[in-house]
């Protein structure tokens, strides 16, 4: 059972449902282009010079494929096939053909408004003329926020300027987290901490406190054969940052380099950082000789 | 007559039905059609997770082994549906540790994974054997880690695009040293380290790993060993392809590639240098599926270079650097082209690196068999749809995205609704559309009249008036799932057809000009609907007014009722 009849189909039946708008059928055959003519004087248009689109000039070329759009399948150029809705389903797909018909559309306010048309330009041309950009749209166009993330991660690193970002999603450049490895000497197993969640190097100084320090001394505890001694008090582990304690806090950033945590504000320390060390500082050599503190160019093997 | 044939005969019989439409047909022939097919039913599909409830699902398939969900509606893939709104998967699992324990699959889709219902999974079902996640959250690699340690006959792990926290970056070595079974692993989507010793130690011992795909953090290095003891794989996502030209890994990678005559498939290049793609080419003979829409940077020419030796790809998703003229070679050299997607390159780009509808309708002639298109373009015409329908009447999926919504023919000005009605007509096949571009309720009257076959329509700034959706529903007798954003869509549509929802599985309508009022009396007059009102901002604080405009609205045929994990802002009518 169909909701509606096929017989309702094809262009008087489609005027009908508009009846207020009739004054536009007649003048649609004349209209260069497509929308209300308030929209049209509004709106941008890059055309051709002498302005407008013409319906004649349109009418022309297409017609061809118009028809035969209507012509398949099944059938052959010029002739329609039987049935009769097909018939008048011929008529509304050629309603340039027709004078009565029209595109009428209710724009739908101010969103519309807010996009540019399109590139006018013959398509081979397109090239040549540089778009306007639409308004952003929330949830357009329709690429997954997976995606998205990885197109910004990616184009970032082409380009410093930030980006529209058309989704909800505040800040899709940064990812919330960064974890980075952190290592210590002396402690096999290796922690990952997420810098985001730190706004010091006091914080991350702590967290590492925190990390390491039961970690280091079942070390200590281990090293005699896994027989239980009575378990030391876990040391503080302190200093990390100014040369003061007995372990240094070291980073190895994006260029690959082993760097002295804290010399950078914290925001350039994050951007760049790849990795943490906690290196025993006696394996520091330069730090005590009071230099400057600064790139170490220590090898891989420490 | 058909009665007097023993169960265990049917049951046989049934067994060569593999589609569950087929098996839920088969199982409302008769009463003991019904009870023989349900007790013998192994795979069940279940498109969205809250039309029925995990207790009912086991009382009627009590030997379910394999089980798919769907949870969020299509449009949470654009943010356009709240994070916490639902669609969470513990309670299944719940209910399935508890009932049905011989549980050896699991496919989910948009839903909300917990580390907890992973952990329960890892321990509640001993059978267990694949775990697919597709555009999941809301679970870390502690989950995969107890999902690695326990599931001692794992054969699949595969994540697609989910969103994963990485705190501890030590899952993959999780999988213990009698861990043999892995025949596909996919960790492509995770952000953080992998143990790369334990990755190489797993490949070599699981002979039979078909499918590989790795996440950025393997280096080449490592993926030339990889490949040097698995040159069985068939399916493979190479992390990281950053290597110099000049280098002795890079070389080792090209001598072991050539050995891969196995690998059908090939994704992933998540960082690549386009100077090192000569390694693939020894493969690319062989390649019916590449997947290269994650890979930046890579320059059209070289694309080209690459997929023209592709000659029996049936699978390409590119990126749209490739271009109008990069398409025209696809498709002189990819005659068995099926499905093709191309992707925005840069998704706030406004600039030009951008495909047309000329590189369409380049395809769409060299390639007949095209079936399946996905395609964000930044202008189309009608005439190139006309086209494109006549070449390719064999479309099931047909999906157009312009990068301005209300684009119009860029020649004519005129809306495209001709050309989508020419695809409609053409492509008799055809099961999903998603349409854009300036378009009026003509192309819904197309639709209507012409999509038998349709089965989801996705529609976002088009129409006049309610009659666009009427025609919709009324003549697509078989569509599914409608979704409609921004469309001056209102009452009158919504409430023309109420029957007809309880035939599809949802409707999505957001910013269109249903009011509260319409769906309540929708609500009320349909029990078997959930009619949800996704509220985000203070909309509707209080009393809510009738007349108000609904901002998003989702409902769905159901056959529990209102669904009891809903968030404050999401309110069942």
């Amino acid at each position: 059972m169909e909701g509606y009849s096929r017989k309702d189909v094809g262009c008087p039946q489609l005027l009908d449902l508009i009846p207020k708008e009739k004054e536009w059928l007649v003048k649609s055959a004349e209209e260069t282009n497509y929308g209300l003519s308030e929209e049209k004087k509004l709106e941008l248009r890059l055309g051709p010079p002498g302005g407008d689109w013409t319906f004649k000039q349109i009418c022309g070329p297409t017609n061809e494929s118009l028809l035969s759009f209507g012509f398949f399948p099944n059938t052959t150029a010029g002739a329609t096939t039987t049935a009769p809705w097909q018939h008048q389903t011929k008529a509304s797909f050629f309603p340039l053909m027709e004078k009565e018909s029209c595109r009428i559309v209710e724009l739908q306010g101010a969103e519309k408004k807010a996009f540019s048309p399109a590139n006018t330009a013959v398509p081979n041309s397109s090239s040549a003329q540089k778009r306007t950009a639409p308004a952003p749209v929330v949830g357009w166009p329709p690429i997954r926020s997976f995606r998205k993330n990885l197109a910004n991660g990616n184009s970032s690193k082409l380009s410093p300027e930030s980006q529209k970002d058309f989704s909800k999603k505040p800040i899709e450049n940064c990812p919330k987290n960064k974890f980075v490895k952190i290592n210590m000497d002396g402690v096999p197993i290796g922690r990952k901490v997420d810098l985001k969640a730190f706004h010091s190097y006091e914080k991350l100084s702590s967290a590492v406190d925190e990390l390491f320090r039961g970690l280091l001394a079942a070390q200590g505890d281990s090293s005699t054969n896994g027989i239980k001694k009575e378990v030391e008090g876990e040391k503080v582990i302190s200093g990390l940052l100014d040369g003061s304690g007995e372990y240094t806090l070291v980073y190895e950033d994006n260029e690959g380099d082993r760097m002295l945590v804290g010399d950078v504000p914290w925001d350039m320390f994050v951007s760049t950082v790849k990795r943490l060390r906690v290196l025993k500082s006696s394996e520091l050599p330069m730090l005590f000789c009071g230099s400057k503190p600064g790139k170490l160019s220590l090898d891989r093997s420490i | 007559m058909v009665n007097y044939f023993p169960e265990e005969v049917l049951e046989h019989v049934f067994s060569f039905l593999t589609s569950h439409r087929d098996r839920n047909a088969v199982s409302l022939v008769c009463k003991s059609w019904y009870n023989v097919e349900r007790f013998s039913r192994g795979k069940v599909f279940i498109g969205n997770c809250y039309a029925i409830s995990p207790e009912r699902l086991i009382s009627r398939f009590p030997r379910v082994r394999s089980l798919t969900l769907k949870g969020k509606p299509h449009f949470a893939d654009f943010n356009l549906v709240l994070h916490d709104w639902g669609g969470y998967v513990y309670p299944w699992i719940e209910a399935m540790a508890k009932g049905c324990t011989n549980l050896e699959e699991l496919r989910l889709k948009r839903m909300l994974v917990s580390d907890a219902s992973l952990e329960l999974i890892a321990k509640s079902f001993p059978n267990f054997k694949s775990l697919v996640l597709v555009s999941c959250e809301g679970f870390t690699t502690d989950g995969l880690a107890a999902i690695a340690s326990n599931c001692r006959f794992l054969r699949e792990l595969d994540l697609q695009e989910n969103e994963v926290e990485d705190p501890r970056g030590q899952w993959l070595s999780c999988f213990p040293d009698s861990c043999t079974s892995l025949a596909s692993l996919n960790f492509a989507c995770l952000k953080g380290e992998v143990n790369l010793a334990a990755l190489e130690r797993l490949v070599a011992r699981c002979r039979n790993l078909k499918s590989l795909r790795l996440n950025h953090a393997v280096p080449p290095d490592v993926l030339q060993k990889i490949l040097a003891r698995a040159p069985q794989l068939v399916d493979l996502g190479a992390g990281s392809f950053v290597h110099d030209p000049e280098s002795e890994t890079y070389n080792k990678l090209k001598n072991v590639m050539q050995k891969c005559t196995s690998i059908r498939s090939l994704s992933g290049f998540l960082d690549v240098n386009a100077r090192c793609l000569p390694a693939i080419y020894p493969i690319c003979i062989n390649l019916s599926s590449l997947n290269l829409s994650y890979a930046p940077g890579i320059y059209s020419k070289e694309l080209v270079k690459l997929i023209r030796k592709c000659k029996k790809l049936q699978c390409l998703w590119i990126l749209d650097t490739i271009g109008d003229k990069g398409l025209s070679v696809v498709a002189s050299a990819c005659k068995e082209l099926q499905e093709l997607r191309v992707f925005k390159s840069d998704p706030n780009d406004v600039g030009n690196a951008a495909v047309t509808e000329e590189g369409l309708v380049a395809i769409s002639a060299g390639c007949p068999n095209l079936n399946s298109l996905l395609y964000f373009c930044r202008q189309m015409t009608n005439t190139a749809l006309i086209t494109v329908a006549k070449n390719c009447p064999n479309f099931i999926r047909f999906r157009l995205c312009t990068l301005d919504p209300i684009t119009p023919d860029a020649v004519t000005m005129q809306p495209l609704d001709n050309g989508f009605g020419a695809i409609v007509q053409s492509c008799k096949g055809l099961k999903r559309l998603s349409v854009s571009g300036l378009l009026t309720d003509q192309v819904f009257l197309y639709i209507g009249m012409y999509a038998e076959q349709l089965e989801m329509l996705s529609i976002a700034f088009a129409g006049n008036s309610d009659k666009g959706m009427v025609y919709v529903l009324n003549g697509c007798k078989k569509l599914k799932k409608l979704e409609i954003r921004d469309s001056p869509f209102g009452n009158m549509a919504l409430l023309a057809d109420t029957g007809k929802y309880e035939t599809m599985r949802s409707l999505w309508m957001s910013s269109c000009k249903v009011t509260f009022g319409a769906c309540k009396s929708l609500a009320e007059k349909m029990p078997r609907l959930n009619v949800e009102i996704i509220n985000e901002g203070d909309e509707m604080e209080g009393g809510s007014d009738d007349r108000q405009n609904v901002e998003k609205m989702y409902l769905y045929r159901t056959l529990v009722g209102p669904r009891k994990d809903a968030p404050d802002s999401v309110w069942t009518l």
